[in-house]
Formats: C-alpha cells, sequence, structure tokens
C-alpha cells in the first residue's frame, strides 16, 4: 500500500478520494435534510430550565440535564492524562526539565499576565451561572497562566509534589462522582440533586472541575515538551 | 428565502472538513500527519454542529449543541496530546514515525 517514499499509492489515493467525496455528498445532503422548522431540543431545555438552578442554559445542559456526558468528559480527561504520564520514557518530575529563563522582558511580563489570568478565571467560573463561562473555559484560562509560567521558566514549586499533582488531576472527577453518587444513599436516581441545592452543588462541582481541569492541560503539555527526543538524537 | 442559508453553509463546511480530515487519516502514513487529521475531523464535526444549533430562530442557539461541542473540544484537547504521547513514545522506541506493515520491521 505504500511506496519507497512511505507515501501512499496513486491508486490508494484516487480511490480513498472518491469515497471521501462521495461521503461529503451524502452528509452533505443528511445535513441539508434537517428540517427548517425542526427545533431540536431548545424547547425542552427553555420550558425546564427554571428547574435547573442556573440561568444559563448551557450550564444548565452542561451540569444538569446532561450531567452524565460532563461526568463521562471529566473521567476522559483524567484517563487521558494518566495515559500520557505513563507513556513518557523516563519518569522524570512533571515541569522540571525545561529551560530556565533568560530573557527579563519575558519574565516580568509573565508576572504581568499570569495574576490577570487567574482573575479572568475566576470571573468566567462565576459568569457560568448567568453567562457564556464555566469550568472549562475557567479551566483553560487557568491551564494557559500555568502554561505560560512553565515556558517562561519558572520551575515547578517545591510544594508541587508528584503526589499532589496526581491528586489534582483526579480531584474533579471525585468530587464529580460523589456528588452524582450520594443522591443514590438515599433512594434517588444517579445525579439527581437534592432539590434546592442544585445551584450550590453545581458551583462546588465546577469549582473543582475548574481546578482539575488547569492542572490536566498544564501536565499534558508539560509532558509532551520534555525534551527526551533530542536526547535520543545526541 | 435565499438557496443556501447561513447555517446550510457551515453545516456543509463542516461536512467539507470531516471528509478532507478523513482523506488525510487514510492516505498519510506520517502519525503526526494521522494525529492532525483527526482534528480536522472533529473540528468538522463542531462546525455541523455549531451550524445546527443556530437554526433555532431568536437570539439564543440550541444549547444542547452547544454543550456537546463544548465538551468535545476538551475531550480532542485530550486525546490529541494521548495520541502525540503514543507517537513520541513510538519514536523513541523505533525511530519511525509510520507504523510499520506486518512483519516489516519500521521504515
Amino acid at each position: 500500500m505504500t511506496d519507497t517514499a512511505g507515501q501512499a499509492s496513486l491508486r490508494t489515493r484516487i480511490a480513498v478520494g472518491a469515497i471521501c467525496t462521495a461521503l461529503f455528498v451524502l452528509l452533505g445532503s443528511a445535513v441539508f435534510s434537517i428540517s427548517e422548522t425542526d427545533l431540536g431540543l431548545a424547547p425542552s431545555v427553555a420550558e425546564r430550565q427554571a428547574e435547573s438552578g442556573v440561568k444559563n442554559v448551557v450550564t444548565a445542559v452542561l451540569l444538569n440535564f446532561r450531567g452524565y456526558d460532563t461526568l463521562l468528559e471529566i473521567a476522559v480527561l483524567m484517563l487521558a492524562t494518566i495515559g500520557v504520564l505513563s507513556l513518557r520514557k523516563e519518569s522524570a518530575g512533571i515541569w522540571a526539565s525545561l529551560e530556565p529563563a533568560a530573557d527579563p522582558v519575558l519574565s516580568s511580563m509573565t508576572r504581568l499576565l499570569v495574576p490577570l489570568m487567574i482573575l479572568t478565571s475566576g470571573y468566567l467560573l462565576w459568569a457560568g451561572e448567568h453567562a457564556p463561562g464555566g469550568a472549562f473555559q475557567a479551566g483553560a484560562v487557568l491551564g494557559s497562566a500555568g502554561v505560560l509560567l512553565a515556558l517562561s521558566g519558572y520551575a515547578r514549586p517545591g510544594w508541587v509534589t508528584r503526589v499532589a499533582l496526581r491528586v489534582a488531576i483526579a480531584v474533579g472527577f471525585i468530587a464529580f462522582l460523589v456528588i452524582a453518587l450520594a443522591p443514590m444513599l438515599s433512594g434517588g436516581a444517579l445525579l439527581e440533586y437534592p432539590e434546592g441545592l442544585e445551584k450550590p452543588l453545581m458551583i462546588v462541582i465546577e469549582t473543582w472541575l475548574t481546578f482539575s481541569i488547569a492542572v490536566i492541560l498544564i501536565s499534558l503539555f508539560i509532558s509532551s515538551a520534555t525534551p527526551e527526543m533530542q536526547e535520543r538524537e545526541r | 428565502m435565499p438557496v443556501l442559508s447561513q447555517t446550510d453553509l457551515y453545516a456543509a463546511a463542516g461536512a467539507l472538513l470531516f471528509c478532507v480530515g478523513l482523506y488525510g487519516l487514510v492516505v498519510r502514513p506520517h502519525l503526526l500527519h494521522k494525529v492532525l487529521a483527526l482534528n480536522i475531523i472533529s473540528s468538522g464535526v463542531f462546525l455541523v454542529l455549531v451550524g445546527i444549533a443556530r437554526r433555532v430562530p431568536g437570539d439564543v442557539p440550541d444549547p444542547v449543541p452547544h454543550a456537546m461541542v463544548l465538551t468535545g473540544i476538551v475531550v480532542t484537547v485530550s486525546s490529541t496530546a494521548f495520541g502525540l504521547a503514543l507517537v513520541k513514545r513510538i519514536y523513541t522506541e523505533t525511530g519511525a514515525v509510520t507504523l510499520s506493515e506486518a512483519g516489516d520491521p519500521g521504515e
């Protein structure tokens, strides 16, 4: 199937191209055939939004109506991170092997930016209740603050131990899972928030999710950035 | 009503991205290209979902596809990172950036 250059042969490429074109026609017509008057699930969400405990519809869907998806999503994130950490060749500490900062402009710029990013992340987390925002946006901003710190040469502080890092990766999933399972003890269903407690519980979940997602994103980035490939070349 | 509404255009572009990505995934042997192709495929899916969400009349789009895209983006980020870690490990173990055919000890 591949020639000496490792490229697929012309015949394979034409065949695959034809199949993909046919698939495009099929997918395109499927998408166009969705009725213009079909409103999807928007009316059902609008109807029952008052029960969700939050004012932002996307947050209501993410953490209440489709909370199961979000629970599994944070599980996927955690598993992927465990996978990435396990695949590293050497168990060199995360965040330890990056170049130290030589550039004073870069490091002082980072000092200015990181507090602002933490503030923005906190705002996004708070805004998620009533406006676009929430745990994933807040976690992404917090995570990029950490990536920026690492790239500018700030070493991992001593109190962030290997164990602490792994606990931080798992704590979002664990917090969500505990809150999801708790109602089952009193005969309720999975993810059935007790009445009146929807909002505080969702805020607890979102806060831990933000923290975990940030640490997960930092770990994913840093463990991909360790200079193993250069070591092989030497 | 125009022949091709804005929503349809986004959805069609999403379907096109999906197929371009699929072609790249099958044809390109380089593993890094395959990881990128998977990303293009998921971008296509997200574009279709965001396009469909806009069909609802009024200012607020359908929140369910939006929540799905939000979930999907995070899952894509983590699966990309996992894919890259696998590619890196394959490279450090075998020195190859492609998957060898059965019985062929890498390129």
